[in-house]
């Protein structure tokens, strides 16, 4: 690591003895950063910056709410009506909750297009699915905390799923209620274990970025950085770009804020929750559709919540379940095709969650979840066997062998 | 290649972007448009982004509430002090609030009734949902502080349902206490149909047509589930605007920065 230097004798002086300063210097500064990447990876930062909104907004509602069953929905209205400003703080958290999914989505997706979970970069994968199962279950419990019909309804289908284990099943789900329903001590339980996941995201988010910089980040043609030449230093490059991306991403984020706040929720959630009258359509919240449609394509309980699960499990294992030494599927004509096939299948899946199980929905749902387990479990491991795979440049700065492939046209920020 | 790809790939980027917001939106889309019936839409002063309340329509509509809806049903979430936003003096207020009576203790810690202030919570007619229920042949008038957020296109289907009371068909059986209503789901509701042709005297002339209380009672109903509307919409657009030029600075501060590495 290469002494930085520092004019301010106080900044000196502590980095002497704590280098923080030049391990900010290092990791941010001058971390070097492949040169061509394009603006997917804008949302890896976009993540980060939605937890850290989600985190703030959500100390602040907190400060303000009661979980209790008989004062949590008022309180939320307390918040929504007689706190200064408390309506654009639970919006902000409430539409952030969705936003962020948005983006962790599309980071997602991008390190699958991109290839970015191969190796070396495994572990970071596996980090970001425990970061995502992290988001999932802590987003399920936040929804439950605002005490309506679908959070209370919500909250009865999910943790009834436990009992779907063989023998200890319902001990399990009584366990987890911490009484013989829904109740009180749910909701507390609740509230207690979603204030404090935030802060467990927070530390894989630490891992996540440790692993990151070991190897820096993968670009869109997938090959390693060769030297120098290759990369260009964060700062101002990428700050800059990331500063650009947030700008874009918060004027969306504040046009939902301001002007479509409910857009994304359900209005059954503004009836205050009771235990005798249960909703026309339970829903969960469009983030998790995608997994209620494959939980509810299995015709048998136990079936169906070992299928939800294997779901994300499934993706804790692809770096090995791709057998390809290829990265980028810009050089991987056959992958690309499957993977908008099943971008297009889990956007399938989400709206079949959204439909209710019966008829021609239910042979959808087999069907689309079939194919999901299909592309990770068959596809992955046997494509490399099939694919002819393009030539991959010498390096990203070099110019390419076929320069007249059109991959080559779609590839490059920078021009020789 | 050199000069167009830059603009290429924003452009791409935009569409790629655009089509997976749209693909996972869309399916929200669909599930709110799997209802089958549909209310006629009527062009509300608050509805787009720069509407605000016709406190005019806002008045008349807490009129209806008062006259007509709050026999049956209460607005727990909504103060009498509220009713400033929507155009009313302190004492006016004041006025208001204490046509109620709400329990206390006194200083022998007795219970007793006091005139409601205008701090208090509107008072319900009905001391619990049980109470309402015997009242109310086992149907419970639900409050009606959140009615608006807590139905599916809420403004339209209120405004649809109060005006949707029309002589069954023939074939339907009505059983006792339930009146039809061609946009209640299930078309059979237990409320009868509470707007008649000058049900209520507006003070300002405006002729009581249901179609106009419906109107009126909507616009009421839509401020008390939304109070913080018109100031939400007012700041959304200044922080957009201040949003918009930050992003188009950063967007120039990058192509600035950048320059040098494209151009090599």
């Amino acid at each position: 690591m290469s002494k930085a230097k520092f004019k301010n004798p106080v900044v000196k002086w502590i980095d002497h003895r704590l280098p923080i300063f030049s391990f900010m210097d290092h990791e941010l500064n001058h971390y070097p950063t492949p040169k061509n990447l394009n603006y997917f990876w804008n949302f890896g930062s976009l993540a980060g910056i939605a937890l850290v909104t989600m985190i703030i907004t959500g100390i602040v509602l907190s400060m303000n709410y009661t979980a209790h069953v008989d004062y949590a929905f008022d309180s939320v209205e307390r918040i929504m009506r007689d706190v200064n400003h408390g309506w654009l703080i639970r919006y902000i958290h409430m539409n952030g909750a969705s936003f962020f999914f948005i983006v962790v989505y599309i980071h997602i997706f991008r390190g699958l297009y991109y290839g970015s979970y191969k190796a070396p970069r495994e572990l970071l994968w596996i980090l970001g699915v425990l970061i995502l199962l992290l988001m999932m279950a802590t987003a399920f419990m936040g929804y439950v905390l605002p005490w309506g019909q679908m959070s209370f309804w919500g909250a009865t289908v999910i943790t009834n799923l436990f009992s779907a284990i063989p023998l200890v099943g319902e001990s399990i789900v009584t366990w987890l209620w911490g009484g013989f329903s829904v109740d009180n001590s749910t909701l507390n339980r609740f509230f207690s274990l979603h204030f404090v996941l935030p802060f467990v995201i927070v530390g894989v988010v630490i891992l996540h970025l440790v692993a990151l910089h070991r190897f820096g980040s993968n670009n869109p043609i997938g090959i390693d950085v060769k030297g120098t030449q290759d990369t260009l230093p964060f700062n101002p490059y990428y700050t800059i770009k990331d500063l650009f991306g947030l700008g874009v991403f918060l004027t969306i984020f504040a046009a939902a804020v301001f002007f479509f706040p409910n857009f994304m929720g359900h209005p059954d959630n503004y009836i205050e929750a009771n235990p005798m009258v249960t909703p026309a359509h339970i829903v969960p919240e469009w983030y998790f559709l995608p997994f209620y449609a494959i939980l509810r394509a299995i015709p048998d309980k136990l079936g169906g919540v070992l299928f939800m699960f294997g779901s994300i499990a499934v993706l804790f294992v692809i770096p090995w379940l791709d057998r390809s030494s290829v990265r980028s599927s810009q050089f991987r004509p056959i992958f690309k095709i499957f993977f908008w096939i099943l971008l297009a299948d889990c956007v399938l899946l989400g709206y079949l969650g959204a439909m209710p199980a019966e008829g021609i929905y239910v042979i959808l749902s087999r069907i689309a979840t079939a194919y999901y387990f299909f592309h990770f479990l068959i596809l992955f491991p046997l494509l490399p066997y099939i694919e002819k795979t393009k030539p991959l440049p010498i390096s990203i700065s070099e110019p390419v062998l076929s320069g007249s492939s059109p991959a080559s046209a779609f590839a490059f920020r920078e021009k020789k | 290649m050199k000069a167009k790809p830059y603009w290429f790939k924003i452009k791409r980027f935009i569409i790629q972007s655009c089509t997976i917001l749209f693909l996972f939106f869309s399916s929200q889309i669909c599930f709110a448009a799997g209802e089958k019936i549909t209310f006629p839409k009527i062009d509300w002063s608050f509805s787009g982004i720069t509407g605000t309340f016709d406190r005019a329509s806002q008045q008349r509509g807490l009129q209806v509430y008062k006259e007509v809806c709050a026999g049956c049903h209460g607005m727990r979430l909504l103060a009498y002090r509220n009713l400033k936003a929507i155009g009313y003096n302190d004492d006016e207020i004041k006025a208001f609030a204490s046509e109620n009576s709400v329990n206390t203790l006194n200083d022998d810690g007795e219970v007793v009734e006091r005139e409601a202030r205008p701090s208090d919570k509107f008072v319900s007619p009905y001391p619990n949902e049980q109470a309402a229920r015997v009242a109310n042949g086992g149907a419970y008038p639900p409050d009606l502080s959140l009615i608006v957020k807590a139905r599916s296109d809420g403004a339209n289907y209120l405004h649809a349902l109060l005006t949707g009371y029309v002589d069954a068909p023939a074939e339907q059986k009505i059983p006792d206490g339930m009146y039809y209503n061609k946009y209640y789901p299930g078309k059979l509701i237990g409320m009868p149909q509470p707007l008649y042709e000058d049900g209520v005297e507006y003070s300002d002339g405006t002729k009581a047509t249901p179609n106009q209380m419906a109107k009126d009672v909507t616009a009421f109903l839509a401020w008390a589930a939304e109070p913080e509307m018109e100031d939400r919409k007012r700041l959304g657009i200044s922080v957009i605007l201040f949003l918009l030029v930050l992003t188009l600075l950063s967007y120039l501060a990058m192509k600035q920065i950048w320059a040098p590495i494209k151009n090599r």
